[in-house]
C-alpha cells in the first residue's frame, strides 16, 4: 500500500473543483487512457486576466486525483504568468510530498498546466522539435530534459518515475542515459564489456554463436516479457534475418524496435557492420 | 468499522482451530525432530500426521510429500530441481499468465541460456492445447503450467497437459497454490509430476508450503543441506507451520464442498448484482472455467487503485491488476496477455472470497460499488466524452493507443 499524506488523502476523498468550466478560455489535456492516467484541465479568465475558475477531470490513481485537486487550488486567482511558475515540485509539496515513484503524478499536473496556458495563447508545438523517445508513454526528448533540469534528476529509474519514460519496453533506455549524459555532463558510461576485441574479425562460426548468445541474453527477455517473440531465421554476411511473433508480430511499433533495439544490441556486442531484416511469415 | 475480507487469493485468515493445533510447538514440543533423544523424537510422529493430512487433501502418498517455506521456494524447488536433474536439456514451456514465482524463474534462465517458450492465452485466459504440443521438443527439459490463475481464477487442464508432456516423456510441473483447498485434486488419476502449495492460501500461516513429488520423478534437491524431507530439501523442519498445515488441509478437505457451493453462490451473488447495477463492467476470464471463489472485474474508463482506495474507506479489502497498485507502470501481465482492451485493463477489481465470508460481506459490497464506481467515473474526462458520444481521444503526449491495445 502507497504511504500517502494525509493531505493526498483529502484531495483525493474531497477533490476540490472537479469537472468542467463552461465556455473555457484555456483548455490543457496531458495524459491518456492507454498510459493509465489522464488529465483535463479548463480554466476561465476574469477581467484581470487572472485564473476566476479553474476546474479538472482526471483519469488515474488517487496521487492523480489529488494533485489535480492540489493544482486548482494553488493554480486560482494567478496570473498567467505567475501559474507558469508553478512547478511539480510545489505541487508535491503543497500535498506534503508524494511517493517516489508517483511523482508522475505532479508532472502530469505541471504540464497540463502549462498545456492550457500555451492554449489560450494559441502555441502549439510543432513536429520536428521534438523527438518522442518513449514511444510505450509518449514521452518527447524535452520533457524529459526539462523535468530532469527541474527535479535534479540524475537516474534512469529516477526519470522512469517522475516522467514514465522507460516504464514499458525499455527499449529507450540508451536515449534516456544519453539525455541525461547531455544534460549533466557526466560521462557515459563505460560500454559493457566486449566479448570480441574491436578489430578481431570474427569467423562465421564464432559470429553466429555471439549472434544466437546476444538475442538470448539481451535482447528476447525484455521482448518476451512484453508478450513479444523474435525468431532467428538467416545470416547472410552482416544481414540478420528475423521473424517476428507473439505481438509483436502485429505491433505497430515493431519496426521501431527491431531497428532501435535489436540491431542496436547486436551492433554493441556483436558487430558495428550488422544490419537487421525483419522475413514476414 | 467492520472489515469485509474479500481479498483471499492474496492471503487467507489462519483458521483457529490451525493456531491451536499450533500452539503447543512453540512451548512444550520444541524439540528437533531430527535428535537422538526421545523428546525432540516425539515431534517426529506429528510431522508424519501432518504430511499424511496434506496427502490426503490432493490424494497423494505421504511419501510424496516436502515441505517447503512457501510456494514460491516450491515453484523455484519443482524448476530447478527438474533441471539438475536433465542437465543436457536447455528448454522448458511456461505461460503468460503464470505467476511471477515461476515467470520470472524462467526470465532468469532466459538470462542464463536456457530457451523458454511462454504459451498464449486468449481472451478468456484459456490456453490452446495445440500450441503446447507444438512447443514441446527433444531439449524440452520442463512443462510448467499454473493450475488456476491467481488474478482470473481461471482453470487451466493441467490433467489434459499432464497426459500430453507424460507421453512425449517430458515432466509436468503445475504451480497450484490457487486451486488447492479451492477444488477437488486427487494425483491419483492423473500424470501430474510435481505440484505445488502454499499454506497461507489455506488458512494455514505464512511461510509454510510443500511440494508434491511424483514418485519415481527426476529431482535433485534445490535448497541443498541436512537429510530432512528425505533428502529432498535440507533445513531443519518448521515444525509448528507444519502441523499447522497439516491441519489447515484436513478442515479445507471438510469444507471442499463448502467452497464449492456456498461460496459459489456468494462469488455469484456479487458478480451478477454488480453487472447489473454498474454499466461498462466486464468479467476477466473465462466465466465456465473458474474458481469458485474469484471474482475479476473491471470497470471501463477509470482506474483500479481509486476504486480499491473508496471501497478501503468502506472497510472493504480487494486487489486490483492495475498499473498503480502492480509498482510497475503497466497494468497486470495476466490482463495484458488475454488482450483486456486499455479502456478497462487499468480498472480491474480482483474480489476473492473464503468460507469465511457470509451474505452481508457480499452484500455490503453490492449496496456501497455502485455509488464508488460513479463517483470516480464523475471525475474521468473519459467516461464523460464516452456518455457525450464523442470519440475516445488520445490526449497530444498521450502515446500510441495502437500500441496498447495489443500490448
Amino acid at each position: 500500500m502507497w504511504d500517502y499524506s494525509d493531505k493526498v488523502k483529502d484531495h483525493f476523498l474531497n477533490p476540490r473543483n472537479v469537472g468542467e468550466v463552461e465556455n473555457p478560455d484555456a483548455v490543457g489535456e496531458v495524459g491518456s487512457l492507454a498510459c493509465g492516467d489522464a488529465l483535463r484541465l479548463t480554466l476561465k479568465l476574469d477581467e484581470n486576466q487572472r485564473i476566476k475558475d479553474i476546474k479538472f477531470q482526471t483519469f488515474g490513481c488517487a496521487s492523480a486525483i489529488a494533485t489535480s485537486s492540489a493544482l486548482t487550488e494553488i493554480a486560482k486567482g494567478m496570473t498567467l504568468e505567475e501559474a507558469e511558475k508553478i512547478s511539480n515540485q510545489d505541487l508535491a509539496e503543497f500535498l506534503d510530498g508524494l511517493p517516489e515513484e508517483k511523482m508522475h503524478c505532479s508532472v502530469m499536473g505541471k504540464e497540463a498546466l502549462d498545456a492550457a496556458i500555451a492554449n489560450y495563447r494559441g502555441v502549439k508545438m510543432v513536429k520536428g522539435e521534438f523527438e518522442i523517445v518513449c514511444k510505450c508513454f509518449g514521452v518527447t526528448d524535452l520533457e524529459i530534459e526539462r523535468v530532469a533540469r527541474d527535479n535534479s534528476l540524475t537516474t534512469l529509474e529516477q526519470v522512469t518515475d517522475f516522467t514514465k519514460a522507460g516504464g514499458g519496453c525499455q527499449a529507450c533506455h540508451p536515449k534516456i542515459k544519453e539525455i541525461l549524459a547531455g544534460l549533466w555532463k557526466i560521462l557515459p558510461e563505460e560500454p559493457a564489456e566486449k566479448t570480441v576485441p574491436a578489430g578481431k574479425k570474427l569467423s562465421n562460426l564464432q559470429k553466429i554463436r555471439l549472434i544466437e548468445e546476444t538475442l538470448e541474453r539481451e535482447i528476447l527477455p525484455p521482448i518476451r516479457s512484453d508478450g513479444g517473440d523474435l525468431e532467428l531465421i538467416d545470416i547472410d554476411g552482416n544481414t540478420i534475418y528475423v521473424a517476428l511473433r507473439g505481438n509483436c508480430s502485429f505491433c505497430p511499433q515493431s519496426q521501431f524496435t527491431l531497428k532501435n533495439f535489436v540491431e542496436a544490441k547486436l551492433r554493441e556486442f556483436v558487430s558495428s557492420e550488422l544490419v537487421v531484416e525483419e522475413v514476414k511469415s | 468499522m467492520k472489515t469485509v475480507y474479500l481479498d483471499n487469493n492474496a492471503t487467507t485468515r489462519t483458521a483457529p482451530e490451525v493456531v491451536d493445533a499450533m500452539l503447543p510447538f512453540f512451548s512444550d514440543l520444541y524439540g528437533n525432530a531430527s535428535s537422538m533423544h526421545s523428546f525432540g523424537g516425539q515431534v517426529e510422529r506429528h510431522l508424519a500426521r501432518a504430511r499424511e493430512q496434506v496427502a490426503a487433501l490432493i490424494g497423494a502418498h505421504p511419501a510424496e510429500i516436502v515441505f517447503t517455506s512457501c510456494g514460491t521456494e516450491s515453484n523455484n524447488a519443482a524448476i530447478m530441481g527438474t533441471l539438475y536433474s536433465y542437465p543436457a536439456k536447455r528448454h522448458i514451456v511456461t505461460c503468460r499468465t503464470e505467476h511471477p514465482a515461476v515467470m520470472n524463474v524462467g526470465h532468469h534462465l532466459q538470462s542464463r541460456g536456457y530457451r523458454v517458450t511462454e504459451l498464449g492465452v486468449d481472451r478468456q485466459g484459456n490456453l490452446d492445447l495445440d500450441e503446447l504440443r507444438g512447443a514441446l521438443c527433444d531439449d524440452t527439459a520442463l512443462v510448467s503450467i499454473m493450475s488456476a490463475n491467481n488474478e482470473t481464477g481461471v482453470l487451466f487442464p493441467v490433467d489434459t497437459i499432464a497426459a500430453i508432456t507424460r507421453e512425449r516423456g517430458i515432466p509436468f510441473h503445475t504451480d497450484a497454490v490457487q486451486a488447492v483447498g479451492k477444488i477437488p485434486l486427487n494425483m491419483a488419476d492423473n500424470a501430474i509430476d510435481l505440484l505445488s502449495l502454499s499454506g497461507h492460501k489455506l488458512h494455514a500461516p505464512k511461510g509454510i508450503g510443500a511440494l508434491y513429488i511424483r514418485k519415481g520423478t527426476r529431482f535433485a534437491p534445490f535448497m541443498i543441506g541436512g537429510h530432512q524431507e528425505g533428502g529432498r530439501r535440507g533445513g531443519t523442519e518448521n515444525v509448528p507451520s507444519i502441523v499447522g498445515l497439516g491441519k489447515a488441509a484436513e478442515l479445507a478437505g471438510d469444507r471442499l464442498e463448502e467452497e464449492n457451493t456456498r461460496v459459489r453462490q456468494l462469488r455469484d451473488r456479487l458478480e451478477s448484482q454488480l453487472l447489473a447495477r454498474i454499466p461498462n463492467a466486464l468479467v476477466n476470464g473465462n466465466p465456465d472455467c473458474r474458481l469458485p471463489n474469484t471474482s475479476n472485474l473491471s470497470f471501463e474508463y477509470i482506474e483500479g487503485e481509486s476504486i480499491l482506495m473508496l471501497l478501503d474507506e468502506e472497510g472493504i479489502c480487494a486487489s486490483s491488476g492495475s498499473a498503480c497498485t502492480s509498482g510497475s507502470l503497466q497494468p497486470s501481465h495476466v490482463l495484458r496477455a488475454m488482450g483486456v482492451p486499455f479502456t478497462a485493463a487499468h480498472g480491474s477489481v480482483r474480489f476473492s472470497l473464503s468460507i469465511y465470508n457470509d451474505a452481508a460481506d457480499v452484500d455490503h459490497v453490492i449496496e456501497v460499488m455502485p455509488a464508488i464506481i460513479e463517483r470516480i467515473r464523475d471525475m474521468s474526462p473519459f467516461w464523460k466524452d464516452f456518455q457525450a458520444g464523442k470519440p475516445m481521444s488520445s490526449f497530444f503526449t498521450g502515446g500510441d493507443a495502437e500500441h496498447h491495445l495489443h500490448g
